[in-house]
């Protein structure tokens, strides 16, 4: 059936048109707005605030906007195949929670001052890990990971984590309670490019390996015993996709904070449109996530100018309405 | 083809296999009865490497089924079960599926050969029609066509049919029975089923076994298996047998306990 392959080439196509209008407004808009050919003469020109502007805020944000929309997508759509169920989210298996708790505690313990911008995020992402690796060796037996129970687990690590969370900040000061909720809030603010790269590379890496398990992956729709009867290794597969998955997450968690319903949002309505192929629903909810983020960014930069509103905000209340709508709109019960 | 000998395998202590052996020819259509509990579905799990295997052995094609890659296996036996997992997928690209085992890591699209494949099953199983069709738009007798042409694709030596009937009508039933008896004939295609219905399995297999407590009561052609007193005994139940006058195999009738009561003093065989 080639038409569909064409299809899926247009559907791709069509989404990388998206990107570039989104990098392209996002680049334009803000606290002084830019047109095209300004852009481009300010970064032909490569100095002025507004080369800063451009160089060390706008473009480091959508780089990282669209990693961190990307991996968080991905590892969603990883996980709802995994999972066979489209309701799951990397935010179920309780990693940002490990992370929030994380970052929680280096601020109480005061990490956060000097180089802070780094400890932060590596606290994070040390907590997130740990909740990782829990979730994982509580769900294992006979070396098999028992896929409902493990969920049911992070689900409890998740809440468990939120407590800690709660708790720590009832008990510490005012200052360290703004912290931490505007961490949990999550921003796409930081100037760290060490930070941006990481996020960015592996997201992509992420990306590549994941597409070596797709046909596993879609197998998997058929459930663990029939993916197995086509020839799939599905404790590897299951595996491999989980840490995947789990790595995307905690590193985008640790670096931009806990940015909500991406991974959920993005991979479900890109399934109303194109179907449950993996083939395509990786690299489509790779992009759609990105592009996702980007706007979401732009929307929180810009709504209550100059100041900036959470990202984690905008992405709950634009996702769950556009997902609302579609839902009672499409023919999927 | 299949050699199953001395099989022990099961879950816990309460209940195994107790060294089964069982052949399977090349090109025979072999049907595996038994009451639930019995021990076929363990079997047939032992067969797909769903449990571990505890002692004895399985060769498929004189290789040891423990020491295939799964895509190996999957390339030489193929499996159809009682209910196929559906959800809104294009028939094509459900019997495509069947390709899997082919694919190499990084190969994301079908080769010309695939869809090739996918064709010429879907035509000799009935399903072409329905090809752009949703498999969720589809009656649970024609998923189970489209189940069979997918494990078609695979090309193996065997297909395992585990009660691919037991939720179809009697017009279904006979339809899927009788293109698996089609394929057995004319593609020369091993074919081992468990069936529960005593008639069909009867009607359709050349060679039986009937499983009880975990071992095999009984095996052989289906006039010998079918004996009412085997039957009576491994399904503590009582029946009437006779043969069938077109086919002349035997026919298994049930009587309910009030006509028994009734004539209780009646020969019944």
């Amino acid at each position: 059936m080639k038409g569909r392959y064409i299809h899926w080439f247009y559907y791709i196509l069509a989404l990388l048109i998206v990107l570039l209008l989104s990098i392209w407004l996002s680049v334009s808009y803000g606290e002084i707005n830019l047109s095209l050919v300004e852009i481009i003469q300010i970064l032909k020109s490569k100095s002025g605030i507004e080369y800063t502007i451009l160089n060390k805020i706008r473009i480091p944000r959508i780089l990282l906007g669209f990693a961190v929309g990307g991996a968080l997508s991905l590892s969603g759509v990883l996980l709802q195949g995994v999972y066979r169920n489209p309701l799951v989210e990397p935010y179920t298996l309780g990693i940002s929670g490990g992370a929030s708790l994380g970052v929680a505690l280096a601020i109480i313990f005061g990490l956060s001052t000097g180089i802070g911008s780094v400890l932060l995020p590596i606290s994070g992402f040390i907590g997130a890990a740990m909740t990782i690796f829990l979730v994982y060796f509580l769900s294992l037996r006979n070396n098999y990971v028992n896929i409902s129970k493990m969920l049911l687990i992070g689900v409890m690590v998740s809440f468990i984590a939120s407590s800690a969370v709660m708790f720590l900040m009832s008990t510490t000061t005012t200052e360290n309670v703004h912290s931490i909720v505007f961490w949990i809030m999550g921003s796409l603010d930081t100037s760290n490019v060490l930070l941006i790269r990481i996020v960015l590379i592996t997201s992509l890496i992420g990306l590549v390996i994941s597409y070596l398990y797709v046909n596993p992956l879609n197998a998997l729709r058929l459930g663990e015993a029939k993916a197995k009867h086509l020839g799939v290794n599905t404790h590897v597969t299951i595996r491999v996709l989980f840490i995947i998955a789990s790595l995307l997450t905690g590193i985008s968690v640790s670096v931009v904070g806990v940015i909500g319903f991406v991974g959920l949002i993005v991979p479900h309505l890109l399934r109303i449109f194109i179907g449950s192929d993996y083939r395509i629903l990786l690299i489509a909810s790779f992009l759609g996530g990105g592009i996702f983020i980007i706007l979401c960014d732009l929307v929180a930069r810009t709504l209550i100018a100059p100041n900036e509103l959470p990202i984690g905000v905008i992405t709950g209340i634009i996702g769950g309405v556009i997902f609302i709508i579609a839902l009672s709109k499409s023919k999927i019960h | 083809m299949l050699k199953i000998s001395k099989l022990i395998s099961g879950y816990s202590d309460k209940f195994r296999l107790k060294e089964i052996s069982l052949h399977v020819n090349k090109g025979s259509l072999t049907g595996i009865v038994g009451p639930n509990g019995s021990g076929k579905t363990t079997l047939f799990r032992s067969l797909t490497s769903e449990i571990n295997i505890l002692g004895g052995e399985i060769l498929l094609e004189g290789r040891d089924i423990k020491k295939l890659t799964s895509k190996e296996k999957a390339q030489k036996l193929a499996i159809v079960t009682q209910n196929t997992e559906v959800f809104d997928i294009p028939v094509e690209d459900f019997v495509l599926m069947g390709r899997l085992p082919y694919k190499k890591p990084f190969q994301l699209f079908e080769k010309v050969k695939d869809y090739a494949l996918a064709n010429k099953f879907m035509k000799l199983t009935g399903v072409y029609k329905y090809k752009a069709k949703l498999m969720t738009e589809l009656s649970g007798g024609e998923q189970q066509l489209v189940a069979i042409a997918r494990a078609l694709c695979q090309e193996p030596e065997l297909l395992l049919l585990d009660e691919p009937t037991s939720h179809l009508d009697i017009s279904h039933q006979l339809k899927v029975l009788n293109l698996i008896q089609k394929l057995n004939n004319d593609l020369g295609l091993t074919v081992l089923i468990i069936i529960h219905d005593l008639n069909l399995a009867s009607e359709y297999c050349d060679y039986m076994a009937m499983m009880h407590k975990g071992s095999i009561f009984k095996k052989g052609l289906p006039e010998e298996v079918l004996d009412y007193k085997n039957i009576e005994f491994v399904y503590d139940t009582v029946v009437i047998t006779q043969i069938n006058p077109l086919s002349k195999k035997p026919a298994i009738f049930l009587v309910s306990d009030k006509v028994l009561k009734k004539n209780s003093s009646e020969p019944r065989h």
